[in-house]
C-alpha cells in the first residue's frame, strides 16, 4: 500500500545562516530511512508519465521500485542503465518542469522525491563503490567527443557502453565542463564529479586534458587520426556583457570568470594560488541559476549581495528552489531594475551602479512580460563589484576553425533532431547546439547523438 | 623520449628570469610567432598565460620572470621534471604578412617574446631592427639570439650601463627623426613602455601591433577576464589578440586593470618569501 503523505519527504539541509558562511553541501541527502518512506509515495504507474518528462528516459517507477524492496543495486543499475551522471543530475536537475512535473501525485499535494531518491540511490553507489560496466565487446571504431560537460561525458558513456573506443577532449586541466567550473561546491560538489568521471573512466572512455580543440588540433585533424565520428559537446561558454559604460572598471565580472576562479581554481580556499576580488557590496546581473551561484558564492565570501533583475518575481529565470536558497542566506533582489551605467574612482575601481526602476509593458517575443524603463527614476547604487550573470553563447573556437560547419546567427550549431550536422559525420548536441540551457536537457542532447553516432558508422 | 610536459632544459637568463623547454609535441606543430600557451607548475598551482619564444623540434620554450608566487613555484621546477599542464598554442598568431621594413621594440622580460617576432620577419625577408630595453646591463637577456633575428640590434639600458643609454622610446624616436620609414612597428613589454611607443609611432603615422597580457584564466574566450577595450569595443586578449592596433588600445583602463589583485598577488609573494627563508632556515 502506496505511503498517501501530501508532502515529499523533507531532505536534511544545513541552516541559512550557518550555510551562507561555508562551501560545504546545502542539502545533505536523504539517509536510507527518508530514502524508502519517501519511495513508498510512488505509485508505481503502468503508464509511468515522470519518464516521459525526462530527457534520458530513467526508468523511474522501476528504479524506486527497487528501493521499496531495500534492493539498492538493483535501484542503480536501472538508474544507471539510462543516465551516466545520476548522481549530477539528483542534484542539479529541474525536476519540477520534467520527471517530477508530469508525477501523478503532483495533481494533488507535492510530487514524489524523484530527484531526492535519484541522489540517494547514485551517492549509496559512489560509497559503496558499486559500478555499472555493463558493455558490449570492443567493436574496433573510435569516436572522439569534445568537451567533457554533460553532452559531452554522456555521448561518451553511451558510445562506451556500445563497445566504441571513445576518447574526450577537455581544453581544461579538470574534466566536467560546467559541473566543474560554473556550478559551486555547496550545490554540487566536486568530488562527485570526480567520482563520476572516473566511473567513464573504468568504463574504457579515454580523458584527454588541456586539448583545445579547435586550436592543438582541428575537427579534420581527428578524422585524420581515425576518428569515425566527432561529437561536439563544447557547450555556451562565451559571456555575454551588458554593453553598458563601465563594463571594463576593475571590479566587474562576468559570471563565468567569478565562478571559474571560486570552483574550478577553489578560490574560495584561504590557501588557493588563484585569487578572488574581495568585495563589500556586489551587484549581480540577471535573474537565471548562474546568477543565483554567482550572488550565493559572493554571500558567502563575506559580501553584501543583490541580485538586479529588469523584470519581476515572476519572471525570474531560475529554479524556484535557487531563487528560495538564495533568499534565505540573506541575498536581496532588486526586482524591475535596470543597470544604465557603471562608474568609477580615480583609480578605475567600481565605486557605484547607476540603474533605473523598470515597470511591465506588454509580452515580448518570449511571451514574458516587456521590461520597460519608468522615465527619471534612476538611482545610484554603491557597489564595489559588479558581476554580470545575463547569459552566455557558443565559443567559436570550433565552428570558426571547422569548414563546412553551419552555425546560426546566435553561433549555434545547426543540427536535426538526431545530433547531425551540416558536416558528415560530425555531430553536436547541448549548450553548442542550443544555446545556454540545462544538463539535463545536454544529457539528453548527448545520448541522442550517441545513438545517431552509431547508426551513422554501422551504415557505413 | 621525454615525458609528457616535461622540462627538457632550463636556463637562468638572469637572478630573475629563466626559460624552460617543455616537451610538448602537438603545440610545437602548431605554434607560431606571437600565441600563446597557459601552464600550471603543479596540481592546485595557477594557471599562468606565457607567450611562446621559441619552438624547437618538440619542445616549446617560455620565459618566465619570478614576479609573484607562482611563478616562484614554477621556478622550483628543475630540469626532467614535468609541468602540471601545458596548454595551446592559444590566441592569434602576429600578422607579420606584407611587412618589409619593421622595428620590433622589446622591453625586458617582452624580448623573449619580441625575439620569434623579429624573426619570423626576418624569416620572411623583411629588413628589421631589433630595439630591447633593460633596467641596466646585468639583466640583459638573449643578446645573441636577438641579434641572429634581425638586421640592426640595439639593446638599451635606462642606467645607460650597456649599450644605448635611455628607453626604448628614445631610440626607436632617434631612428625615426633619421629618416627610417617602417611598414610596420611591434611593441612588447611593460604596458607603460607600449603605450609610449604608440604615441610615438601615432606621430609618425606608422601602424603599430602591441601584444597584451593581461590577467587570464582559461585562454578560450570563456571567462571574460583578460577583456581590452580596442577602438571603443571590447575585445578578448586571449581569442581575438593577444595583438591589437596598438593606436586603438584604451592602454590606461589595461594599466588598472592589471592591478585587479595586486593586494593579493603582493602577500602571496610575501609569504612565499618567509616559506622558502623558513625552510633555508630550518
Amino acid at each position: 500500500m502506496a505511503d498517501m503523505t501530501l508532502e515529499k519527504t523533507k531532505m536534511p539541509e544545513q541552516a541559512p545562516d550557518v550555510r551562507n558562511k561555508n562551501f560545504l553541501e546545502v542539502a545533505q541527502g536523504y539517509t536510507p530511512e527518508l530514502a524508502e518512506k519517501e519511495s513508498h509515495r510512488c505509485l508505481g504507474c503502468k503508464n509511468p508519465r515522470c519518464v516521459e518528462g525526462c530527457p534520458v528516459n530513467v526508468p523511474i517507477p522501476e528504479f524506486i521500485g527497487h528501493i521499496q524492496k531495500g534492493d539498492l543495486e538493483g535501484a542503480y543499475n536501472a538508474l544507471s542503465r539510462a543516465n551516466a551522471l545520476p548522481a549530477v543530475c539528483g542534484r542539479v536537475c529541474p525536476q519540477e518542469n520534467q520527471c517530477e512535473g508530469k508525477c501523478v501525485r503532483g495533481i494533488r499535494g507535492e510530487s514524489v522525491g524523484i530527484g531526492r531518491l535519484e541522489r540517494f540511490v547514485a551517492d549509496w553507489a559512489l560509497e559503496q563503490g558499486v559500478a555499472n560496466t555493463d558493455k558490449a565487446p570492443a567493436n574496433g571504431h573510435k569516436v572522439a567527443v569534445v568537451g567533457s560537460g554533460p553532452a559531452g561525458l554522456t555521448c561518451a558513456g553511451e558510445l562506451a557502453r556500445m563497445g566504441y573506443a571513445v576518447t574526450v577532449y577537455e581544453a581544461f586541466h579538470v574534466a566536467g565542463g560546467v559541473l566543474s567550473y560554473g556550478i559551486p561546491e555547496f550545490r554540487l560538489p566536486k568530488s562527485i564529479v570526480e567520482k563520476e568521471v572516473d566511473k567513464l573512466r573504468t568504463l574504457g572512455v579515454d580523458i584527454e586534458l588541456d586539448m583545445v580543440i579547435g586550436k592543438v588540433l582541428s575537427v579534420d585533424e581527428l578524422f585524420e587520426m581515425g576518428f569515425e565520428a566527432v561529437f561536439i559537446g563544447s557547450g555556451a561558454g562565451l559571456p555575454q556583457f551588458m554593453k553598458i559604460p563601465g563594463e571594463s572598471l576593475v571590479g566587474v565580472f562576468s559570471a563565468n570568470e567569478y565562478l571559474t576562479r571560486v570552483n574550478l581554481m577553489k578560490a574560495y580556499k584561504p590557501d588557493s594560488a588563484t585569487p578572488v576580488y574581495k568585495s563589500r557590496k556586489v551587484a549581480v546581473l540577471g535573474g537565471g541559476n548562474v546568477a543565483m551561484d554567482a550572488a550565493r558564492c559572493a554571500k558567502r565570501l563575506g559580501a553584501d549581495v543583490h541580485i538586479v533583475y529588469r523584470r519581476g518575481e515572476a519572471e525570474l529565470p531560475a529554479r524556484a528552489e535557487e531563487v528560495h536558497h538564495a533568499r534565505e542566506e540573506g541575498i536581496r533582489f532588486d526586482l524591475l531594475c535596470n543597470p544604465v551605467e557603471i562608474l568609477g574612482d580615480e583609480k578605475g575601481r567600481v565605486k557605484s551602479m547607476r540603474v533605473i526602476r523598470m515597470e511591465l509593458g506588454e509580452p515580448d517575443a518570449s511571451g514574458r512580460r516587456r521590461p520597460v524603463p519608468i522615465e527619471g527614476s534612476e538611482l545610484e547604487m554603491e557597489v564595489d563589484t559588479v558581476i554580470v550573470a545575463i547569459g552566455t553563447s557558443p565559443n567559436p573556437l570550433i565552428r570558426s576553425t571547422t569548414p563546412g560547419l553551419e552555425a546560426n546567427k546566435r553561433g549555434c550549431v545547426i543540427t536535426d533532431e538526431t545530433g547531425a550536422t551540416s558536416r558528415e559525420g560530425v555531430f553536436c548536441g547541448g549548450d553548442a547546439a542550443t544555446g545556454a540551457a540545462t544538463v539535463i536537457l545536454a544529457m539528453g542532447a548527448g545520448k541522442t547523438a550517441a545513438k545517431s553516432i552509431d547508426e551513422y558508422i554501422k551504415s557505413k | 623520449m621525454p615525458e609528457k610536459y616535461e622540462i627538457v632544459t632550463k636556463k637562468v637568463l638572469t637572478p630573475d628570469i629563466s626559460s624552460i623547454s617543455v616537451y610538448a609535441p602537438l603545440i610545437a606543430r602548431k605554434a607560431r610567432a606571437g600565441q600563446f600557451i597557459i601552464l600550471r607548475a603543479t596540481d592546485g598551482g595557477e594557471r599562468i598565460p606565457l607567450t611562446v619564444s621559441s619552438v624547437s623540434g618538440e619542445l616549446v620554450t617560455v620565459v618566465y620572470q619570478k614576479v609573484g608566487d607562482s611563478t616562484m613555484t614554477l621556478d622550483e621546477l628543475a630540469e626532467g621534471e614535468c609541468l602540471c599542464d601545458f596548454v595551446g598554442p592559444l590566441g592569434e598568431p602576429t600578422p607579420t604578412e606584407g611587412v618589409k621594413r619593421a622595428a620590433v621594440v622589446g622591453g625586458g622580460l617582452g624580448c623573449a617574446i619580441a625575439l620569434p617576432v623579429a624573426k619570423a620577419l626576418h624569416d620572411a625577408g623583411a629588413k628589421v631592427d631589433l630595439i630591447g630595453g633593460f633596467r641596466t646591463k646585468d639583466i640583459v637577456i638573449l643578446e645573441d639570439e636577438m641579434r641572429s633575428a634581425c638586421d640592426e640590434l640595439t639593446i638599451c639600458t635606462d642606467d645607460g650601463s650597456y649599450g644605448y643609454a635611455g628607453f626604448t622610446t628614445g631610440k626607436l624616436e632617434e631612428l625615426l627623426k633619421a629618416g627610417e620609414r617602417y611598414d610596420r612597428v611591434y611593441a612588447i613589454g611593460p604596458l607603460v613602455m607600449m603605450k609610449f611607443v604608440c604615441k610615438l609611432t601615432e606621430r609618425y603615422d606608422i601602424p603599430t601591433i602591441v601584444s597584451m597580457n593581461p590577467i587570464m584564466i582559461d585562454g578560450t574566450g570563456m571567462c571574460g577576464c583578460c577583456r581590452v577595450t580596442v577602438d571603443g569595443e571590447v575585445k578578448f586578449a586571449c581569442v581575438d589578440g593577444p595583438d591589437f592596433d596598438g593606436h586603438k588600445i584604451d592602454f590606461d583602463e589595461t594599466i588598472a586593470r592589471a592591478a585587479t589583485y595586486k593586494e593579493f598577488e603582493q602577500r602571496r609573494r610575501a609569504e612565499h618569501k618567509c616559506r622558502l627563508e623558513g625552510m633555508n632556515n630550518g
